[in-house]
């Protein structure tokens, strides 16, 4: 059994908060480059161009990448050998995430009672926490600030088993041309097939945080990401829906097996500013 | 090169801007979001005082970062527009002239717009600290309590936004969309 300070814990999700909010990765920031460089959209070309000298303002002056700073979505991975001590593990989460929106000059998006008040929580709390216990003695620890924007335009449809591989991609392709500009593309369509309800929608979520480029590990699943990332940059959206060839800069797939009766379809997407960070304690 | 436009809009200038056009506003414009703008139609349902007088002026759906000290603002971009269509119609009714935000607007919202010739640009969203350069000056004017959704005054220089519907039914969405459309 190995302990892990929950204050390590507070100060690792701080951290990775701020950076995440600053700082876009370099799949990201190189696949934006790229798509700059191919785009054949004068309009689209020119909003990528934005993109990447926001992304360098950001960077150099440590100002958020975009107003919205998001949902404080967390995926957490504890072994199963180690042991958080000094504190409660889900309140040391959250005091990273208050530290982080506060000290980082973030903005706060939470608000309680959704369908009346809608008070803001003003510190960006509670964090959105999603567990899965693996073996080993570490903390694996990965932050998604995630946007309004994109994540109003996630879809859960219950599939049934005669809509087929065929089925998954007229939902996608279908999800994406009805979200337009919305999401802020070009995008990062997350994926998830099969399991119930709750489990392809985080499955979906989950695919949001592969690096643009990697596929897959099933051949037949990357053969799908594969098609479903050309057919989506047929549809002409394009940059921020002026129109264009680069409309989304991934399609990635997570499967999981399903009920005899169902296949469940969930479609997440993340905007341009696709962030996330990790760290293993 | 973009066309430069002082604030506040005029019928004139408003009649010569066509979908598509790079465009950089100088001069006031004002904060409001899905929070300001449920308010705004409540005091105009009610008949009280609104947080700005509407006739001729544009609104910018954005909720800004805290700002760091020295800062005017901070990451300040747009949010989506769409949110903002059940009231609309209700400001433009009132002499609202311009929109600032991203994404597809609803019918109901191109209709109003053609009836009282007012037009919705978009600026590039997720590019807060970009726009935020074009800020000169922030000043929170009502509903303080609303956070990052109070309604801000704000004075911009050479803000760079694209018209996306103009007062001749044009649609840079659904243009830009048709002409780099492959049929699958």
């Amino acid at each position: 059994m190995r302990e892990i300070d929950a204050k390590e814990v507070t100060k690792t999700v701080t951290r990775l908060f701020l950076e995440a909010n600053y700082n876009l990765t370099d799949d990201i920031l190189d696949a934006l480059k790229k798509a700059e460089k191919s785009e054949e959209s004068t309009a689209g070309k020119e909003v990528l161009r934005q993109i990447i000298k926001n992304a360098d303002i950001a960077a150099k002056e440590q100002i958020a990448l975009c107003q919205d700073c998001g949902a404080a979505v967390v995926f957490l991975e504890p072994g199963q050998d180690a042991h958080i001590v000094g504190g409660d593990l889900n309140e040391a989460i959250n005091e990273g995430v208050r530290q982080a929106y506060e000290k980082g000059y973030l903005r706060k998006s939470m608000v309680r009672q959704p369908f009346s008040a809608r008070v803001n929580t003003k510190d960006n709390t509670p964090a959105i926490i999603h567990t899965e216990i693996v073996p080993g003695d570490k903390l694996k620890i990965t932050v998604v600030p995630k946007g309004g924007g994109a994540e109003n335009m996630s879809r859960l449809i219950m599939l049934t088993p005669s809509a087929g591989r065929q089925g998954i991609i007229d939902n996608v392709l279908k999800a994406v041309d009805e979200a337009g500009s919305n999401p802020c593309p070009p995008l990062i369509v997350g994926v998830g097939i099969g399991g119930t309800a709750e489990k392809t929608l985080l499955l979906a979520k989950k695919a949001l945080l592969r690096k643009v480029g990697d596929h897959n590990a099933d051949p037949e699943v990357a053969e799908l990401e594969k098609e479903l990332l050309e057919k989506v940059n047929k549809l002409g959206i394009g940059p921020m829906g002026y129109g264009g060839r680069t409309t989304a800069l991934a399609v990635n797939v997570e499967v999981f097996p399903s009920h005899i009766a169902g296949m469940p379809l969930a479609i997440n997407m993340n905007c341009h500013s696709a962030r996330h960070k990790e760290a293993v304690l | 090169m973009p066309k430069i436009i002082n604030l506040p809009l005029t019928d004139k200038v408003i009649a010569e801007l066509k979908t598509g056009e790079n465009v950089l506003l100088n001069g006031i414009i004002y904060t409001a979001r899905d929070a300001a703008h449920k308010r705004i139609v409540e005091a105009l349902e009610k008949g009280k005082p609104l947080p700005f007088e509407l006739k001729g002026q544009t609104i910018y759906y954005m909720g800004p970062t805290p700002a760091r000290p020295g800062q005017v603002i901070g990451s300040a971009g747009p949010t989506s527009s769409y949110r903002m269509d059940i009231y609309a119609p209700r400001l433009m009714e009132e002499g609202l002239k311009g929109m600032i935000g991203k994404g597809q607007r609803t019918q109901a919202v191109l209709d109003a717009m053609k009836k009282y010739k007012a037009v919705y640009f978009a600026a590039i969203g997720g590019t807060g600290a970009l726009i935020a350069k074009s800020i000169k000056k922030a000043d929170i004017i009502a509903y303080e309590e609303l956070g990052a959704e109070a309604v801000r005054k704000l004075e911009v220089e050479n803000f760079t936004v694209t018209v996306i519907n103009d007062i001749y039914g044009g649609d840079l969405y659904q243009q830009g969309k048709a002409k780099y459309r492959i049929s699958i």
